[in-house]
């Protein structure tokens, strides 16, 4: 008579280990996301786990795909701005700065050096507001949730400035082929100053909050590794590989809209973790407010737009009683003085301008690393085409390498170390 | 250095060569792809160690229908150069740049999913933007902006005057 194999209450053979150590080799499939709070938007994760240990992870990305590119191939070159603008919604003026220096760059024109100057303005305050964005959401995953309501709170400011610039708090649209769509308004260059002689104090307090906090630490130090050598293998850019000890930043490296005319640092750190990480971004924001005030004191003057009729954009906006809209002398000299201009407007505004046939890729260095146009012309009055090398999307595939063999709540650190902006991932 | 001292050195080594712009391009047979980013990448006084960007453009109705641009940069020198490479329709295929460089790997799967093109050699070549069961290439030219079917299993999507808001 055959021995009846003993089994536990499961069915198991007894024998192949206890049922705990029989769990202990199952891994476990865990989807987080795409609706996580922790997930900057919508980023799924695939975690394969042992336990609480991270064996696999694969970020599935795409809930946010909104065919930018695709709709830029069907509008006029300035119609473009204002949906580059939208891809990365914490870093709009990256978006519309590169895309007119690449469309600049076919047409062979450079905006008159107030723009130029304005643009590095608004370009670092965009910077500083997304840092906050994401000192404070990542201080609202990792528990200081204090963080999250200091942070929005110094970026309202931000959003402030923006509004009182450009006239919208987002998607601004406001740098534009050739220059700028306003100059700044009165007053703007007093609020902007004094608000960058408190910002310094703000970042003090955050890392009087954070820097020595032992949760901070605990859940930071050491807590998701991207070595240098791997990063830049993955194509990884920003302050992660500037964390990682290479002080790659493309302002110092191929600057652009003079950026080589202003003094400042590139933070790096060597302990290519989250904290370091944290430590490198607050150090940027510092950088920036420096080359701010620098703008603000060598702001020269002149027009913020070219001046070739053939291809400035006609309208023009001014701040009036209920907000920024059109200007109202521009309006009453193309309806009532001048035919020519009439017609001039209507064409450039309906038609709009023709781009010579070529290719150009142009660099910027987004507050994510670096930002790159790759823009397409066959000569007509569309871009061709329209690429953003996006730097949230470049970096994401270095998740699987910080993640790996860590705990899964290191998974969430992590991540918010990595800053992905979904809008721009998915575009 | 500048950009047409770039394109000097490198006449040594390809055949197309082009500057403009400030850029330089160089463009290569499909076959050569693999071994024009290794000497890119390996050669002294080259060093283009980075790969920053894949992308494609679309040209239908002209052969090769789609150009392959990869955008190198070289820290030593400080320069950027774009490698071209032509696909015929008929055909739409490469070799990945994935050896050579992985940070191609997410970029390839992005031309793949938004063009069709194959990348041989891919270790884990899906749909990286679109749904996994979508049929068509979105960024192709030949793909229409809007007024087409939603793939998304079943859903259907009434006008919006009929949607009852």
């Amino acid at each position: 008579m055959a021995e009846a194999i003993p089994r536990d209450i499961e069915g198991a053979e007894v024998g192949r280990g206890t049922t705990a150590q029989r769990l202990r080799d199952d891994l476990m499939v865990v989807n987080m996301g795409p609706q996580h709070p922790s997930t900057h938007g919508v980023l799924r994760l695939l975690l394969t786990l042992d336990g609480e240990t991270v064996v696999d992870l694969k970020p599935i990305v795409g809930y946010l795909h909104t065919g930018i590119e695709k709709n830029t191939e069907y509008r006029t070159w300035q119609q473009g701005v204002t949906f580059v603008t939208r891809a990365d919604y914490l870093s709009p003026f990256f978006n519309e700065l590169a895309y007119c220096l690449s469309v600049e760059r076919l047409l062979g024109i450079e905006a008159p050096p107030r723009a130029m100057a304005i643009r590095v303005l608004v370009c670092e305050l965009n910077r500083i507001a997304s840092h906050l964005v994401w000192l404070a959401t990542s201080g609202l995953e990792l528990g200081a949730i204090s963080m999250m309501l200091y942070g929005f709170r110094e970026r309202e400011r931000l959003l402030d400035i923006f509004e009182l610039v450009s006239g919208l708090r987002m998607n601004h649209a406001y740098i534009r082929i050739g220059g700028l769509v306003m100059d700044l308004p009165e007053g703007a260059e007093d609020q902007i100053r004094a608000y960058l002689k408190e910002l310094p104090h703000r970042f003090d307090e955050y890392e009087n909050l954070l820097t020595g906090n032992p949760i901070w630490r605990e859940r930071n130090r050491g807590v998701g590794i991207l070595d240098a050598a791997t990063a830049e293998s993955l194509g990884v850019t920003g302050p992660l590989l500037r964390a990682a000890g290479v002080g790659r930043d493309l302002r110092k490296d191929e600057p652009c809209s003079g950026y080589e005319r202003y003094e400042f640092d590139v933070p790096t750190r060597t302990e290519a973790d989250c904290f370091a990480r944290y430590e490198v971004r607050v150090a940027e924001m510092r950088e920036s407010v420096k080359i701010c005030e620098q703008v603000l004191d060598s702001l020269p003057g002149g027009p913020v737009m070219i001046e070739d009729p053939k291809l400035r954009w006609p309208a023009r906006l001014s701040v009036g009683p209920d907000g920024i809209g059109n200007d109202e002398a521009y309006v009453r000299h193309i309806m009532e003085d001048s035919m020519e201009a009439l017609i001039n407007h209507f064409k450039l505004v309906t038609q709009g301008i023709r781009v010579p046939a070529g290719e150009v890729y142009t660099p910027v260095e987004s507050p994510r690393g670096e930002l790159g146009y790759y823009v397409v012309s066959d000569g007509g009055i569309r871009p061709y085409r329209v690429r953003m090398r996006d730097p949230s999307f470049c970096n994401l595939p270095a998740l699987p390498v910080m993640a790996r063999g860590r705990l899964m709540a290191d998974v969430v650190a992590a991540v918010a170390s990595a800053d992905p902006v979904m809008g721009g991932v998915d575009r | 250095m500048r950009p047409e001292d770039l394109a000097e050195r490198l006449r040594g080594i390809f055949e197309d060569v082009l500057p403009a712009r400030g850029e330089v391009t160089v463009t290569v047979d499909r076959d050569r792809l693999l071994d024009a980013l290794r000497t890119l990448r390996d050669q002294d006084g080259l060093q283009f160690s980075f790969l920053s960007d894949v992308s494609c453009t679309d040209w239908p109705g002209r052969d090769p229908r789609i150009w392959m641009a990869y955008h190198l940069r070289s820290h030593s020198l400080g320069q950027r150069v774009r490698v071209k490479v032509g696909l015929p329709e008929e055909d739409l295929r490469v070799a990945s740049a994935v050896p050579v460089f992985p940070a191609a790997e997410w970029q390839e799967r992005e031309v793949f999913d938004m063009f069709g093109v194959h990348f041989d050699g891919h270790p884990d070549l899906r749909r990286v933007l679109m749904p996994d069961d979508w049929i068509g290439h979105p960024l192709r030219k030949d793909h229409p902006l809007g007024g087409v079917p939603t793939q998304y299993k079943g859903a259907f999507v009434p006008p919006p005057d009929e949607r009852g808001l």
